[in-house]
């Protein structure tokens, strides 16, 4: 450091004044910096949206995958299929719109709760603090493909450890159900979901209870708060901007999951748990018809950006008037 | 304060239900990875019959397991350290310049951390077909191609982390390195990445962690012989006749280095995952 400050006391030969050459170089240095970052975005995001969009307003089927530049023009008709909800392909779509948005509910609220629970329960020092928050954290660390194949072992109906232990141990059903296909595969995959994403909000939770101040807690002692009510008007208001955008977070990763599904049920889910993200792939790789799968990713993009744009500013606007 | 006895009950109780929710599957994986097969074949046991290291060298032979593994691997390495290197020359700028279009590029970034992967999943199968149609380039089913469609979402994460962990780094080390007669460049490689290691390798940890457990991109551009463990061991243990002793074991191979890794580096994780939602 001494040595900086030397350096700075005695100017060796800069100039006063940058020359003009050189105040050009520094302009342009940031886009230098961001030129191979710039480039890598245009190849793997910008140019495959333009053609996605472009593929949505085609009639791309597998005739035309080798030279898409000789797929004939469809106007609007891989939309209209897509949203005429009184044909097949629209009704099929809708239902998977649905069941897509109860599971991002459910999975949300869950993981939600206990990520807030778990957090408020850790939040002061106990001993075996430190391990149990490594061990919620495992989860979140393990591949998901691993331990979501480890769930399709534990809902095999006969070889898995939940209906040994709902229907062998605890009794608590005559018959073995079945947990991968039928009504309880959704239930199965909010569970396996849950699982997966609720460490995430432990985490984010935890990292924003320790911006809280000490002294808040102690104020609201002496004004005879009890447990519930420092939680209610001081860990909860004070959460606000981390749920905020901790809710967002969760709601575009459980919208937009695909490994989970896709693992748990392989290419073809079972219509109960149809996850739009699969029901869209298995839709475009079955009938290699990337004109309406690509007008159907369109479409739920539509609907991501005006949930977002719209929870953003409800969100915006209570904080301001908070 | 003293704590409420009811506080601690609800303390250990809650605590013990989601630790017992959490083991779960992992007991399972453990447990169900020393068993010999046929306790994998009839009703569930909480015990190994007795305790068998035999799944772990079956493995290899039962699936390409080695196979997928060094794909896997030298796929998740390259789209890591790739987007490191892309990414840190950009979080330099987006951090310590103020320049015309940093917002929008900024904003670009976040917004495709949002969207769906299958957005960009068609339109890149349509392009890698087209251009091996063209040029003979095979893109598609090659591990470059690969490595591509990975850095969809790898680099994203990488320019964010690594613009808010730069951001944490006093810039009085970028003037001093400036006065010792280093060029915005020097400055960038003798004094501000040597300060951010910790920060550089959390993000190379964590671009690797994301790649190594990608099913979407990788099951529809990978063949036989670029397969990852991600889609080879899916597809394995969706068939019929299932060796899930064998599958129980490699996962459980596939995950620890992952697990490890993830657990080491938790602190500087925790902190760059977590600053953007705090702040």
């Amino acid at each position: 450091m001494s040595e900086a400050v030397k350096a700075s006391l005695t100017p060796k030969s800069a100039p006063a004044a940058p020359s003009r050459r050189r105040r050009r170089r520094r302009e342009l240095l940031p886009y230098v910096l961001l030129l191979p970052a710039i480039v890598m975005e245009l190849l793997i995001h910008i140019v495959p949206m333009v053609v996605g969009v472009a593929i949505s307003f085609l009639k791309l089927t597998q005739l035309y995958l080798r030279d898409w530049w000789h797929a004939p023009f469809a106007h609007l008709d891989n939309y209209r299929l897509a949203l005429n909800f009184s044909k097949p392909a629209g009704k099929a779509l809708l239902h998977s719109f649905w069941v897509t948005l109860a599971y991002t509910v459910v999975v949300l609220a869950f993981s939600w709760l206990l990520g807030l629970a778990a957090a408020i329960l850790t939040q002061r020092p106990f001993r075996g603090r430190g391990l149990v928050r490594t061990l919620f954290l495992v989860p979140f660390a393990l591949p998901v493909f691993a331990s979501v194949i480890t769930w399709n072992f534990m809902g095999q109906r006969d070889t898995g450890v939940i209906n040994h232990l709902l229907v062998d141990q605890l009794h608590l059903a005559s018959d073995r159900p079945f947990w991968l296909i039928g009504g309880n595969s959704f239930w199965m995959i909010v569970v396996v979901t849950v699982w997966r994403s609720w460490p995430f909000a432990f985490l984010v939770i935890t990292a924003g209870l320790q911006s809280i101040p000490g002294e808040l807690y102690e104020a609201a002692v002496l004004d005879g708060a009890g447990f519930v009510a420092q939680v209610r008007r001081v860990t909860l208001p004070l959460l606000r901007p981390v749920n905020r955008v901790l809710i967002l977070v969760l709601f575009l990763w459980t919208f937009n999951d695909f490994t989970t599904p896709y693992t748990l049920f392989g290419d073809t889910p079972p219509r109960q748990a149809d996850l739009i993200s699969i029901h869209i792939y298995q839709d475009s790789f079955t009938t290699w018809n990337f004109g309406s799968g690509s007008a159907m990713s369109v479409i739920l993009l539509l609907f991501l950006l005006v949930v977002t744009g719209g929870y953003l500013a409800v969100a915006n606007r209570r904080t301001e008037h908070a | 304060m003293r704590e409420p006895t009811w506080f601690r009950w609800t303390r250990r109780v809650g605590l013990l239900v989601l630790a017992a929710f959490t083991l779960l599957p992992i007991y399972v994986m453990v447990s169900s990875s020393v068993k010999p097969l046929r306790d994998v074949q009839g009703a569930f046991t909480w015990l190994p019959s007795h305790v068998t290291l035999q799944p772990f060298r079956e493995m290899w032979t039962t699936i390409p397991l080695g196979r997928y593994f060094i794909n896997s691997l030298v796929v998740s390495t390259i789209s890591s350290l790739a987007s490191v290197a892309i990414a840190l020359l950009a979080a330099y700028a987006l951090s310590r310049y103020r320049f015309r279009g940093r917002q929008t590029f900024s904003v670009v970034v976040l917004s495709t951390q949002m969207f769906p992967g299958i957005l960009f999943l068609l339109p890149l199968f349509v392009i890698f077909v087209n251009i091996s149609n063209a040029t003979g380039v095979n893109l598609y089913g090659s591990r470059l191609g690969l490595i591509l469609t990975f850095l969809t979402f790898t680099l994203p994460f990488a320019i964010w982390m690594l613009a808010g962990y730069l951001d944490s780094i006093p810039r009085g080390l970028d003037e001093a390195a400036k006065v010792d007669g280093n060029g915005p460049l020097g400055a960038l490689f003798r004094v501000v990445v040597p300060a951010a290691i910790p920060g550089i390798v959390a993000v190379a940890i964590y671009a690797f962690m994301t790649a190594w457990g990608e099913v979407l991109f990788a099951s529809v551009m990978t063949d036989a012989s670029t397969r990852t463990l991600a889609v080879g061991l899916r597809g394995y243990a969706t068939q019929n006749n299932v060796y899930w002793n064998q599958i129980m074991a490699a996962s459980l191979t596939v995950s620890l280095p992952i697990v490890a890794g993830f657990l080491l580096l938790q602190r500087f994780l925790v902190s760059g995952m977590t600053a953007g939602a705090v702040k």
